[in-house]
């Protein structure tokens, strides 16, 4: 306990120099600034922003580039509630309840929660890499192979969980994903999988293309369709900030994000991933009345914010005392690294004890600066959807394909996108959601190859998936997800029947 | 679309060409893999010093995909004018001929050689459990176990999968190979002792060597490592055939005219003779060649013997025993 105070100590003094809390501040700013045009992620932020830091020394780039990853993140969720655009992964779950939320006047309502709901996420998970980080790393290395398959078998029941409307069209659209996920180089022989020969989806098709062809463009779309549309948003801006009773709904929702997404973060094999759906399937399933989810429901922005958030932090974790990047902008934050003489590894924690702790402490401070920056900002964003939609949506279209086009370098991404915005508003008028079909295009790929991986290692043994404990515990959670989420179902199904 | 906006670059840029000084603007420095990688750092050092010889800056664009030959043929499809330029790899310009076999592009008659900018060296390195005390055993455990073992690699056409390909050609080992998406995610299996061994660049393992959670066996190189001195080389181990390096190095697409490559050369070799630069790179645990494989003339032998090389190696042994397929 002493130690880890002496710990903290030690970052605090390094954190709190006028430099760097400068330094942090700047990231937040500009990572929430830039992160908030839709379709620029994190990772589009750090790779156009990290030259900037070339010239700093090394804890006062990293500190920037960790605030940056924040900002971003946080600036992702902003453009899920006001325009129905995820920035990234973690950000699909919010646009079902957050956008919702705007549509009802409640856009501030929904970003301040998000915002509070970060701060505290943020704040517990920094005190856990602080104090668990190294016992932690043994956790993350039990995760094998097998493992990771039924981590993502559980994930892929989360998305009946999901569905709003049928059960059985959002089955649809996981195997529509799962199928859209199995495009490109197989990685085990290098034979190019439903491609038609085209080099631009040699390598799949890519995350950022995906989402903002089915939520951005489509978005646009289905509100072009009906005039003025946007009027509910413009008459009625309503409180900024949420309300003692709204205080009173989060809470619980924010602790068990947190815990939720504290967790799955610390896995090495991307797993922060699921933090925000699995949040949103606790809170949906334990609600008194999980008809109001999908429907502008305040837990369903203030849980998955804040496992979002817990895990975006807590994915650190693994880069930090394993020195193996978990994921894309990890491995971003691993080259930043090298680029400044740092090896990052089990090492840097006694090595450069200095940098790692000065780290840490940048990271609550990080999350406090977002909330200074973010509560003013509110009023501004939400002032941004008083804008007129006609002048608004060919600024939401040019960024986007702005951001898109900066993921990859690649014209044709954007082309893609305007393909998936067509098939994403056929879909939404057959009353097919889209956001089970993200999620399996996420999990389908990490599940196919773990499974591959883990027959292997047996030789093609199937039982191995039994024999490893954590994994059977797993695919019983799965089992005991899917069944609880199937039988209300049939059994109102048969009340209707009943009443008919 | 693509040729009709080049035909327009042209057009606007014929006009200077020969007027100005090369270079008047930013130059593209395409980096065919994602940003933080190996390549990536070393071209972005490169490009730092570079970029004050020049008076303009080189502009890193990561342009990944297809194990980097996305990039590569952007690169070979570029207006020739010196503002677009790459920074190849062994993977790119050596082994990519042998493992795609719809490869858009001609890694030697497509470019321009510029010059090397670093290796990094590969090593041979297992779990911390394999019972091999140096490599002699490794090799002699590997051969008479090889069907029992699990040998992790970054996916087909990586640095990884390609020279582990050869070492077990090499040793006549069939292992099974593992896949996996990148170095990062095969590396944690390898401590956490769910594979057996890997081979790889230098850059990613050293903080693991260090921190003794993974065993190294040998360094592919003639010398070892200033950064890992106690790591023997393959030579030293009784494995002399197994020399290999990721080496990264600067080209322009195919036409780009004379004094413009020159001056990119001289640029190049200015860099990696200051002692800035050059300490950056060694530090990493980067190999710099000697200054005569640095030229162009050097780095245009390099890579035809390379492509021979990977040609021979992949085809004739690797690419035909792909890991058996679970029953």
């Amino acid at each position: 306990m002493s130690e880890l105070v002496s710990h903290l100590a030690l970052g605090f003094s390094v954190a709190f120099s006028l430099h760097n809390l400068g330094l942090a501040f700047a990231g937040c700013l500009v990572g929430t600034l830039v992160g908030v045009l839709p379709g620029v992620g994190p990772i589009a932020t750090i790779t156009m922003l990290l030259p900037i830091t070339f010239s700093l020394e090394p804890v006062g780039a990293l500190i920037m580039l960790a605030g940056i990853y924040y900002g971003a993140q946080y600036g992702g969720s902003t453009t899920a509630i006001l325009v129905n655009i995820p920035g990234e992964v973690t950000s699909v779950v919010t646009t079902l309840d957050g956008h919702q939320m705007a549509k009802q006047g409640r856009a501030g309502v929904a970003l301040g929660i998000a915002a509070i709901g970060s701060f505290f996420a943020g704040c517990f998970a920094t005190l856990v890499i602080a104090a668990l980080a190294v016992p932690l790393t043994k956790v993350a290395l039990l995760f094998g192979p097998a493992e990771y398959a039924a981590l993502m078998t559980a994930g892929l029941a989360f998305a009946v969980v999901l569905a709003r409307g049928s059960i059985l069209k959002s089955i649809m659209m996981v195997l529509v994903g799962l199928l859209l996920s199995t495009v490109g180089r197989d990685l085990e022989t290098g034979v190019e999988r439903m491609t038609f020969g085209y080099n631009a989806v040699a390598d799949g098709v890519d995350f950022a293309v995906l989402a903002m062809g089915l939520f951005g463009f489509a978005e646009v779309m289905r509100n072009l369709e009906v005039e003025q549309a946007r009027d509910v948003v413009h008459k009625a801006i309503g409180r900024l900030l949420p309300t003692r009773a709204d205080f009173r709904q989060a809470a619980g929702p924010v602790v068990r994000g947190t815990l939720l997404g504290a967790v799955l973060g610390i896995l090495p094999g991307n797993g922060a991933v699921l933090g925000p759906f699995a949040s949103y399937t606790l809170e949906k399933k334990i609600a008194r009345d999980p008809k109001r989810f999908g429907r502008g429901a305040i837990e369903g922005v203030a849980g998955p914010e804040a496992a979002n958030n817990a895990g975006a932090q807590t994915s650190f974790i693994p880069l930090l005392t394993l020195g193996i990047p978990p994921n894309a902008v990890m491995a971003l934050m691993v080259g930043a690294m090298t680029i400044h003489g740092i090896a990052p590894g089990p090492l840097v924690m006694t090595r450069n004890a200095p940098l790692f702790w000065g780290l840490i402490v940048s990271m609550w401070l990080g999350n406090l600066m977002l909330l200074v920056i973010n509560l003013p900002l509110i009023g501004v964003w939400v002032r941004l959807l008083k804008v007129p939609y006609r002048l608004l949506y060919p600024a939401i279209l040019i960024f986007c394909c702005i951001g898109i086009y900066s993921v990859n370098n690649q014209s044709s991404d954007v082309i893609f996108t305007a393909a998936f915005a067509l098939f994403g508003y056929a879909a939404s008028k057959l009353g097919f959601e889209s956001a089970p079909l993200l999620l399996g295009y996420v999990l389908g790929r990490l599940l196919e190859e773990n499974l591959r991986r883990a027959l292997a290692i047996s030789r093609g043994d199937l039982a191995i998936f039994l024999h490893r404990p954590v994994s059977a515990w797993l695919l019983f959670t799965a089992l005991v997800v899917v069944v609880v989420a199937v039988l209300p179902t049939i059994r109102t199904r048969r009340e209707e029947v009943f009443v008919e | 679309m693509r040729s009709s906006l080049v035909l327009l670059a042209s057009v606007l840029v014929l006009p200077l060409e020969g007027m100005a000084a090369y270079p008047e603007r930013p130059i593209t420095f395409i980096v065919p893999f994602a940003a933080g990688g190996p390549t990536d750092v070393v071209a972005r050092i490169v490009a730092e010093n570079m970029s004050k010889t020049l008076g303009q800056q080189l502009v890193v664009e990561n342009v990944a995909g297809a194990g980097g030959t996305t990039g590569a043929l952007r690169c070979a499809q570029a207006t020739p004018d010196g503002y677009t330029i790459m920074m190849g790899h062994m993977g790119t310009h050596g082994a990519a001929p042998a493992v795609y076999a719809d490869l858009k592009y001609d890694p030697v008659k497509d470019f321009v050689p510029i010059g090397m900018a670093a290796g990094t060296p590969i090593l041979i390195v297992a779990k911390k459990s394999f019972p091999a005390k140096d490599l002699k055993e490794f090799v002699s455990y590997v051969k008479a176990n090889s069907e029992k073992l699990n040998e992790a690699h970054a996916g087909v056409g990586s640095v990884s999968f390609t020279t582990c390909a050869f070492f077990n050609s090499l040793i006549g080992a069939k292992p099974t190979r593992v896949v996996y998406r990148g170095t990062g995610p095969a590396l944690n299996d390898i401590v956490a002792g769910q594979v057996d061994y890997m081979c790889d660049q230098i850059v990613n393992l050293v903080p693991q060597i260090q921190a003794n959670s993974i065993k190294a066996y040998a360094v592919a190189t003639a010398q070892r490592s200033p950064v890992l001195p106690d790591v023997p080389t393959t030579k030293e181990g009784g494995l002399a055939e197994f020399q290999v390096s990721a080496w990264n190095a600067i080209f322009a697409p195919k036409g780009t005219p004379p004094e413009v490559t020159k001056k990119l050369s001289a640029a190049l070799q200015k860099a990696l003779a200051d002692a800035g630069t050059r300490k950056r790179l060694l530090d990493l645990g980067a190999d710099l060649t000697d200054k005569e494989a640095q030229t162009p003339e050097g780095l245009a032998k390099l890579v035809q013997s390379e492509v021979a090389r990977w040609n021979k190696v992949l085809k004739t042994v690797a690419m035909k025993e792909p890991a058996p397929p679970p029953k």
